[in-house]
């Protein structure tokens, strides 16, 4: 193989073809009113974890609709289950049980 | 039925014959036998009249879609091409390249648009040179002329684009460029969504065209994209995503009118090789990627290495045996004289064994 100083560049689109989002069906099943979300970003502008690392549920919330998982499961480590963003949520969406059910869930990847 | 005949609402008038001829600043090196072959068609094989000039420059259009060259200056160095057609007596220019197409049909309507810049460039022309122009009749580029001119070289031709041992049509992926007609689809023959110059030509000549996917892609040249180094893994995923794409196909060519899109569709093919292993053709080699006018070429008959075929990164013999081409294998590298010219390094998407096979002299 030779080395010509750069290499291919990924692709950032998304094939919903090929993403797996059986999981994502199962979250989705087990806390139904995710569905209700309305990508405000409410809960991202109140964010402790989101004001010191670069942690944005509002984001991870959309790569786990995508079937991006690689992706959400790192950034949910950075959550310190403090629940400033279910007092915020216009929709009143358990968001703490959002971020608890996808670590579960999403263990494997 | 509406994809197969929508290209005909993108129609354009093409001038019949007396051609001004501005050459691509690229193709020389890429794929030295096209615009000669180009000539030669016309005025040998079809009877036209062409005219060239030698004091005709670049059009400076790498460097303006690259940042480097104002929109005043270009508009002066387009003025100045005019302007040498102007003093020939002609009043259809015909381009070479796709990029200069783009470019003049831009600067037509910039001048059209705005006839404050038409004055202002007439000045700056007329100041640094001296010279005055009008303002072309016809412009084309030189697939639109071929295109043209396509039935009365399929009634010319010695060979279709037939497998010569199955009678099967060719599969052919054809590639049009984005400067051709993604700027101003009313230029170019299909439009931009459903282009059909190079496919009137392949349908033309027996092939047939291979409609996937990715067709309309961009080749990933993109000019800056490319220019800087740290930029390429861009221009080569946009490549991918094409070979990807048109591979389940199984086409026994690409054929492209934009001398970047040649190149890159080529090369690429052998950096991914070299890169990654990926190979796109039959047998874990590439697919070859051939210039309009070397389809019309090897359909009129011409050598294939006078229309400058061995300077392709991945080997055409493949294809030429297909094709039926009557060719010497051995004279591959063999200049003009019978010198030799010089022969690259085996790679993934060549032949690989060519030389055993074909004994190539040297």
């Amino acid at each position: 193989m030779i080395d010509f100083g750069f290499g291919v560049n990924t692709a950032r689109a998304i094939n919903m073809d090929t993403n797996d989002l059986d999981t994502a069906r199962e979250i989705f099943d087990r806390l139904p009113d995710l569905q209700a979300c309305m990508a405000c970003g409410s809960c991202t502008a109140t964010c402790t974890a989101g004001a010191i690392t670069s942690f944005n549920f509002r984001k991870v919330h959309t790569l786990v609709r995508r079937g991006e998982y690689g992706e959400a499961y790192a950034e949910m480590s950075k959550c310190m289950l403090c629940g400033k963003c279910r007092l915020v949520c216009p929709r009143g969406i358990n968001t703490r049980g959002v971020v608890l059910l996808i670590k579960k869930k999403l263990g494997d990847y | 039925m509406q994809k197969r005949y929508s290209w005909k609402e993108f129609q354009k008038e093409i001038a019949d014959d007396h051609y001004f001829y501005v050459r691509s600043c690229i193709r020389q090196n890429f794929f030295p036998g096209s615009e000669q072959a180009f000539l030669n068609i016309m005025r040998g094989d079809l009877g036209k009249d062409v005219f060239e000039d030698a004091r005709h420059t670049s059009c400076t259009g790498i460097g303006y879609h690259s940042d480097i060259v104002p929109l005043e200056t270009i508009m002066t160095v387009v003025a100045r091409q005019f302007a040498l057609m102007t003093e020939a007596g002609y009043e259809n220019l015909t381009s070479s390249c796709i990029t200069s197409f783009g470019i003049y049909t831009e600067i037509l309507e910039t001048w059209r648009e705005f006839p404050e810049t038409l004055e202002r460039t007439r000045e700056s022309l007329y100041k640094a040179t001296g010279r005055t122009f009008e303002i072309p009749k016809n412009v084309s580029h030189n697939s639109d002329v071929i295109f043209h001119n396509r039935e009365q070289i399929a009634a010319q031709a010695k060979l279709k684009l037939v497998n010569a041992l199955t009678g099967e049509p060719l599969r052919v992926v054809e590639h049009i460029g984005c400067h051709y007609a993604k700027i101003f689809p009313s230029k170019g023959i299909g439009g931009s969504e459903f282009p059909y110059v190079l496919a009137g030509m392949v349908e033309s000549w027996g092939g047939e065209v291979v409609d996937y996917p990715e067709r309309r892609h961009c080749c990933g040249f993109g000019f800056r994209n490319y220019l800087v180094q740290s930029n390429r893994g861009y221009s080569v995923a946009n490549s991918r995503k094409k070979f990807e794409s048109m591979a389940p196909y199984k086409p026994d060519f690409i054929v492209c009118n934009c001398p970047g899109c040649t190149m890159f569709l080529d090369k690429w093919q052998y950096t991914l090789a070299e890169m990654e292993g990926s190979t796109y053709g039959p047998d874990g080699r590439g697919i070859p990627v051939l210039t309009y006018e070397e389809m019309a070429g090897l359909v009129l008959g011409y050598d294939p290495w006078a229309l400058g075929m061995q300077m392709h990164q991945v080997d055409v013999e493949p294809l030429l045996d297909k094709m039926g081409v009557d060719y010497d294998p051995s004279s591959k590298y063999l200049g003009k004289k019978g010198k030799f010219i010089g022969a690259p390094e085996v790679a993934t998407v060549n032949c690989s064994a060519v030389d055993k096979f074909y004994r190539i002299k040297r």
